[in-house]
């Protein structure tokens, strides 16, 4: 190392350069709380996300947006207003009549429960939340048939309106489960389609017979 | 763990004795991981019957019966545990409805089907569909029925569904436990070559429900004659299926105590059917004074002539 002793840096090669450390641009408030902004606003966007979500259902075309943000808003709106609209039928005592309001909100609630189950036990890939959010949410073509058939059945009760309460109740069962299926059949191992979606058409199947044998007082 | 023992002895016997059935088979003594006690291995060297071999089902089974002990080892609390009982496709769902509404004679529904896989789907759904169909197939014909009365005013009858839900769920799981508990009872005493898990009974017991759901869609035909017909005709065709699983678990025990099982085993089936027909469909040829009478049952009401 004796050589190296001669070795100098000539003063007139200036030492140039940068040593900065680069720091990462803070994000300019990317998760803006929001306790702060008024009731209006997030009761809206609740809404406008639930709406989207009813506009999903009725146009069911393969997007994802129904399964990656699920709420549970809309299912319990349309059960509730389903309930109430079964209720009112008529009954000369209290065992004979139509299904209590208990009775539809569990046999909706369980029924979306013991389907999701039965999927994911026979393999399924969805997660249990989203799962009840489209079965939920595919009831709403069967709560606008319960609608329409309480408007005709303000009109008369005699067999055409039984015919037109018929054509509707099954077209709108129809559109449910095609609905869900269109959701639900993707996240499915493939040999076992038929076998979740079997539990979907009879649950569809049994609200669609309480719609239909509603009878007013 | 007598009964996982004797289940494993079961096992090991029924490989045994499918390897033994084997006209191709050049020895009969087999190495076995499990100490066989003696009476079962002079058994093992029996020449068999040919029953066996039919009921048994003499097909590529050997491994399924081998590995089944070693299917399940999740412990019970994991999701996986209970994935195990729903390892089933579609076209499998479906070839166990086909064996038990088209039953062969002489064929085991248990071995040529389930073979030792069994599956709580068809159980739980068949029920729940029978459920259904039951309540609505009842409530249509008493419409039907009633149609042109002037004094009838139409109910959907939704209390009856829970009904049917309880007595339904209950005999597909209850009947089941209680044969199951006694034929590990009688197993104890008495060595039987064939001896089935719980899961296979409650398989059984599920597919063999499945004909009555045709059943109960032609009972909404309000005539008395055929009611009955189809009646019969279906707990042939379901009690056959449980007779020819039951018939060899008990064939080796005291000859009265193989018939009651299997007469027990019938009559509670022909108890359902008859009580299901009697309660949610209204008999045809009644009267009714009042519209509703909501704890009325056919059977109690002699029919008025015709």
């Amino acid at each position: 190392f004796a050589g190296l002793a001669d070795v100098s840096i000539s003063e007139d090669i200036p030492v140039e350069g940068e040593i900065t450390v680069p720091v990462a641009s803070r994000s300019p408030d990317e998760d803006y709380s929001t306790l702060d902004e008024p009731v209006r606003d997030t009761i809206l966007r609740d809404l406008k996300a639930v709406g989207k979500k009813f506009v999903h259902v009725m146009y069911p075309k393969k997007s994802s947006t129904l399964l990656r943000d699920w709420d549970l808003w809309g299912p319990l709106v349309l059960c509730v207003s389903l309930a109430l609209m079964l209720q009112g039928g008529s009954a000369d005592s209290k065992d004979d009549g139509g299904p209590q309001f208990a009775e539809v909100f569990v046999i909706i609630w369980f029924g979306a429960v013991v389907i999701t189950l039965n999927s994911k036990l026979l393999g399924g890939t969805i997660s249990f939340f989203q799962s009840l959010c489209v079965l939920g949410y595919c009831v709403l073509p069967l709560t606008v048939a319960m609608l329409v058939c309480r408007l005709v059945l303000l009109a008369g009760s005699g067999t055409v309106s039984f015919i037109i309460r018929l054509i509707v109740v099954v077209a709108m069962f129809g559109w449910s489960t095609l609905a869900s299926t269109a959701f639900l059949a993707d996240s499915q191992p493939p040999n076992r389609k038929a076998l979740v979606v079997y539990p979907i058409f009879l649950f569809y199947f049994v609200i669609s017979w309480m719609i239909l044998t509603f009878t007013p007082q | 763990i007598t009964c996982l023992v004797l289940y494993l002895f079961a096992e090991f016997d029924d490989a045994a004795n499918l390897l033994a059935a084997n006209p191709d088979a050049t020895t009969i003594s087999i190495d076995e991981p499990v100490e066989i006690p003696k009476n079962q291995r002079s058994r093992l060297q029996e020449p068999r019957r040919e029953e066996d071999d039919e009921l048994l089902g003499t097909d590529d089974s050997d491994k399924t019966e081998l590995l089944a002990g070693q299917k399940k080892s999740a412990p019970f609390w994991t999701f996986e545990y209970y994935q195990t009982f729903f390892d089933v496709d579609t076209y499998q769902v479906l070839d166990r409805i086909k064996g038990s509404v088209f039953p062969v004679p002489g064929k085991n529904f248990v071995r040529l089907y389930i073979r030792s896989n069994p599956d709580l789907y068809g159980p739980f759904w068949i029920c729940a569909t029978l459920v259904f169909t039951i309540a609505v197939s009842g409530n249509l014909s008493n419409f039907l029925i009633h149609l042109g009365k002037p004094t009838y005013h139409y109910v959907p009858q939704f209390r009856k569904v829970s009904i049917a839900a309880t007595a339904i769920y209950a005999y597909a799981w209850l009947v089941p436990l209680a044969l199951w508990g006694f034929l590990m009872w009688r197993n104890s005493k008495v060595m039987n070559i064939v001896s089935y898990s719980f899961l296979e009974i409650v398989c059984v017991y599920g597919y063999s429900l499945f004909v009555y759901i045709p059943t109960a869609i032609l009972w909404i035909i309000p005539q008395k004659v055929v009611r009955w017909v189809l009646m019969m005709f279906s707990l042939c065709l379901s009690g056959s299926v449980l007779v020819m699983t039951f018939w060899p678990a008990v064939r080796d025990d005291n000859r009265r105590i193989a018939l009651a099982t299997v007469g027990t085993v019938i009559l509670l089936h022909a108890l359902l059917a008859v009580g299901c027909l009697a309660y949610f469909f209204d008999a045809p040829e009644l009267d009714f004074p009042a519209p509703i009478s909501p704890a009325h049952n056919g059977t109690t009401v002699v029919t008025k002539s015709q």
